[in-house]
């Protein structure tokens, strides 16, 4: 009877160690408590992202319907190879985090910080091909304001060589504000995302986020798909809508 | 019908000997706290040191605008002084006051919780207020900004020469405290209730403010980026704003009022909130039509992100669209009046008494209703073509910001002061401070609404002699005003050490964090409390035979 006793209390003294981990804040009172609020806090936040992205997303619709054709010589210009190369990058980076999600909750140490370093690595080449457009953008006299000139600016598609009205090209100079204002604040939050992921590797390392509290992993993972689907906004309306040759 | 409840007589109640005043000692434990409670009080000292420097700039245009002539300041400072006037006002006081204060304090009580949900992120954003404050402070000190509060472009981005981009940088910071504060309460108030504690048991202190949260979470994020296009059209010119390049000002106008039309919702809802309250505890009934009241203000929210283009009447929008914009305009009273009239009629036949709050909210709701209904004279298309751009305007939010959200401000800080310190305030002080606030405010900012019918333009230091009367009695009614808010900085103070003991319960109010005692705990509640009645409930306090009060030590 003595030992039956023992075993419960000691059954119970594991249950209790189950379910108040030493990674479950003093004010919550269950885990799945913690990790619903903490996952709900985060699709809020992206909601604000969406908002934030929305004002640059409005400005840019307004003024593709107000200047169609100086919007769409511009598209023109901006390389389309390198923009479906990055895309694709992009969206290994998001398998490769989605792994990492997957790793964390299968209490996988090596996995995870394989995907993790793997996402790393992709975002970065992102950044890198992104900065290869942005060069060509400056050999080229695109960068508006500082090198962009008003008289140059020929349809990249026309034959004649022949510049645009420079009220056409004053457009043109608008959405070359608007891309790099878009891509721009994009990249902003990919090199925020990258910072995290190192942040997060070094904590795996340690050994972090396979002991069943993946909050953390989770959560980034929609801040990395998040910005992941901006770009799948960006793309088709910065290159490839209307992109056609001029007849 | 009104239940009176006679509680423990509350003259032999002691300060408990632990709360979470004394739990920690010292500087760090203040500044690098996670509880709801002490980051409440951290707010409350940095709004109310901001609301007397933005009183400041508003008694020295009051001071200016005594005599026709500019012979106080010249015309370039006495922009710089309505500017920061504004901006202090509404970015440092207003949208934080209510919700990073009282709610802070108060909301995860309410819901039983033992904390709000984000505890480091509700730090970080007063870190990020202070921060955005530093920058204003900063444009401040080297030499103002003067573009008003709504950085019109291409005013802002092409003619001053003033710190646009250091004050617009410091309105984005704060911008983003206030994310962080309405997210925090979202989750708090879906995720962290006690169990029992259903949506329809909320206290409609949490419904106003989960409404206000919506606002600052989807709103802010527009300002937001709109201030960052302000600030490259300003820095390198990326021609969104500018004409000459084939941008619309008008654009701009309509991202910032995206965000600051919601924004006067997020300043007045969480007031809203402390005014249910307070009338249910002085009229000791439950709020008539809690159900409305709890759903006017999700309206409010809602209709509120629909209406901004009634600031852009005389800007050349479409006539159609100022139509559309002028009728939607009109929906927003609806439920702003089912909140009045709930009131009114929660107060009929309750056992009225006439403490500090209640006064206060009595002040609320007159003057909110003849802020509120001069906004719908404002938004009928014709009288806003008149009387735009007058003292008719500034009467009419002014009315609504300080008659409305500042006295119900007043109201939560005197109504949950006991909580908060566990003692009570001088009583017949605050009482003289309410009445004297309301008269003050009258005669400020009434002769307003006629001064500004009669063609007085608003934001400039000379006029007309024929206006000089109303004038001055704005300005008089103004010190009356100052002495009205001096009061509480006085005699709030003093209370901290000679104020009544108030016991848990002082109001005999039925909100869980009455049922606390007073200063609370740390963790609020020693054991998660299960609600088991509806909100303002005073027959179940009546029957509380054995009225428990969790005290420690």
């Amino acid at each position: 009877m003595d030992s039956h006793a023992i075993a419960t209390e000691h059954g119970e003294h594991e249950l209790h160690d189950e379910a108040h981990p030493a990674y479950l804040r003093h004010h919550f009172v269950t885990v799945d408590q913690q990790r619903e609020t903490a996952s709900f806090g985060m699709w809020l936040f992206l909601l604000t992202e969406i908002m934030f992205f929305g004002g640059l997303f409005m400005a840019y619709l307004l003024y593709r319907n107000w200047y169609y054709d100086a919007f769409v010589a511009s598209s023109n210009t901006l390389g389309i190879g390198l923009g479906t190369t990055n895309t694709a990058v992009l969206i290994m980076s998001s398998f490769t985090m989605a792994m990492g999600v997957y790793s964390a909750e299968t209490r996988n140490r090596k996995g995870l910080m394989t995907s993790l370093s793997l996402t790393i690595l992709l975002g970065l080449v992102f950044l890198g091909i992104k900065t290869i457009e942005y060069h060509d953008k400056y050999t080229e006299h695109h960068i508006p304001g500082a090198s962009f000139s008003v008289e140059d600016f020929v349809h990249p598609t026309d034959k004649r060589d022949v510049p645009l009205a420079p009220d056409m090209a004053q457009h043109a100079q608008l959405f070359f504000f608007l891309y790099f204002a878009m891509t721009g604040m994009h990249a902003l939050h990919m090199i925020i995302g990258i910072s995290i992921l190192f942040v997060l590797l070094f904590q795996a390392y340690h050994g972090a986020y396979v002991n069943g509290h993946t909050s953390t992993i989770d959560n980034f993972g929609l801040y990395w798909h998040f910005v992941d689907i901006v770009w799948i906004f960006l793309f088709p309306l910065l290159y490839l809508i209307s992109r056609h040759p001029l007849k | 019908m009104s239940t009176i409840v006679t509680l423990p007589d509350q003259e032999t109640a002691r300060l408990p000997k632990l709360s979470y005043l004394n739990s920690e000692y010292g500087l760090k434990s203040w500044l690098l706290t996670g509880d709801h409670k002490r980051i409440a009080m951290l707010y409350l000292f940095s709004i109310t040191f901001f609301f007397f420097i933005g009183g400041a700039f508003a008694g020295l245009i009051r001071l200016e605008l005594l005599t026709p002539l500019p012979d106080l300041v010249a015309s370039d400072t006495y922009n710089k002084l309505f500017t920061m006037h504004g901006v202090i006002m509404i970015f440092l006081f207003l949208v934080p006051s209510v919700p990073a204060t009282v709610g802070n304090f108060v909301i995860p009580i309410m819901v039983g919780a033992k904390d709000l949900a984000f505890p480091k992120i509700n730090l970080l954003s007063w870190y990020l207020y202070v921060a955005g404050a530093t920058f204003l402070v900063f444009a401040l000190v080297t030499g103002g900004v003067d573009t008003g509060w709504t950085f019109t472009t291409p005013l802002s981005t092409h003619y001053l020469n003033t710190h646009v981009i250091t004050a617009a940088m410091g309105v984005f910071i704060a911008g983003f405290s206030s994310i962080f504060t309405g997210l925090n309460f979202i989750v708090t108030i879906h995720r962290m209730r006690c169990p029992g504690m259903t949506w329809f048991r909320l206290p409609l202190f949490c419904w106003s403010n989960y409404a206000a949260s919506i606002l600052m979470v989807l709103g802010t994020p527009v300002l937001a980026i709109t201030l960052v296009l302000v600030m490259l059209e300003r820095t390198i010119g990326i021609g969104v704003f500018d004409p000459t390049k084939g941008g619309d000002p008008l654009l701009f106008q309509h991202l910032f009022w995206f965000y600051s039309h919601p924004a006067v919702y997020i300043m007045i809802l969480p007031g809203m909130g402390v005014i249910s309250e307070v009338i249910s505890t002085f009229s000791r009934k439950r709020v008539f039509g809690y159900t409305a009241v709890a759903f006017s203000s999700v309206a409010i929210a809602v209709f509120g992100f629909f209406v901004w283009a009634h600031h852009m009447f005389i800007m050349g929008v479409s006539n159609y669209s100022a139509l559309v914009f002028s009728l939607l305009t009109m929906l927003v009273a609806v439920p702003s009046a089912i909140k009045i009239f709930n009131w009114s009629a929660t107060l009929y036949k309750g056992s009225i008494t006439f403490e500090t709050p209640m006064l206060y909210a009595f002040g609320f709701m007159g003057l909110f209703t003849i802020g509120g209904l001069t906004g719908v004279f404002l938004g009928s298309l014709g009288m806003d073509i008149h009387l735009t751009e007058t003292y008719f305007i500034v009467a009419h939010f002014h009315f609504v910001m300080v008659g409305g959200m500042l006295m119900a401000y007043l109201s939560g800080v005197h109504f949950w002061w006991p909580k908060m310190t566990g003692r009570m305030y001088p009583e017949s002080m605050s009482q003289l401070s309410a009445v004297t606030t309301f008269i003050g405010f009258i005669l400020t900012f009434f002769p307003q609404f006629i001064v500004g019918y009669l063609g007085m333009p608003r934001r400039y230091h000379a006029y007309p002699p024929e206006f000089q009367v109303l004038n001055v009695l704005s300005t008089a009614g103004a010190t009356v005003l100052g002495i009205g808010y001096l009061l509480p900085m006085l005699y709030m103070p003093w209370s901290l050490k000679y104020g009544k003991i108030a016991g848990s319960n002082p109001w005999q109010a039925t909100g869980l964090e009455w049922q606390i005692q007073s200063p609370p705990l740390t963790e609020n509640f020693v054991d998660i409390p299960i609600m088991d009645h509806e909100a303002y409930d005073y027959d179940w306090l009546a029957h509380q035979t054995e009225h428990e009060v969790t005290t420690v030590g």
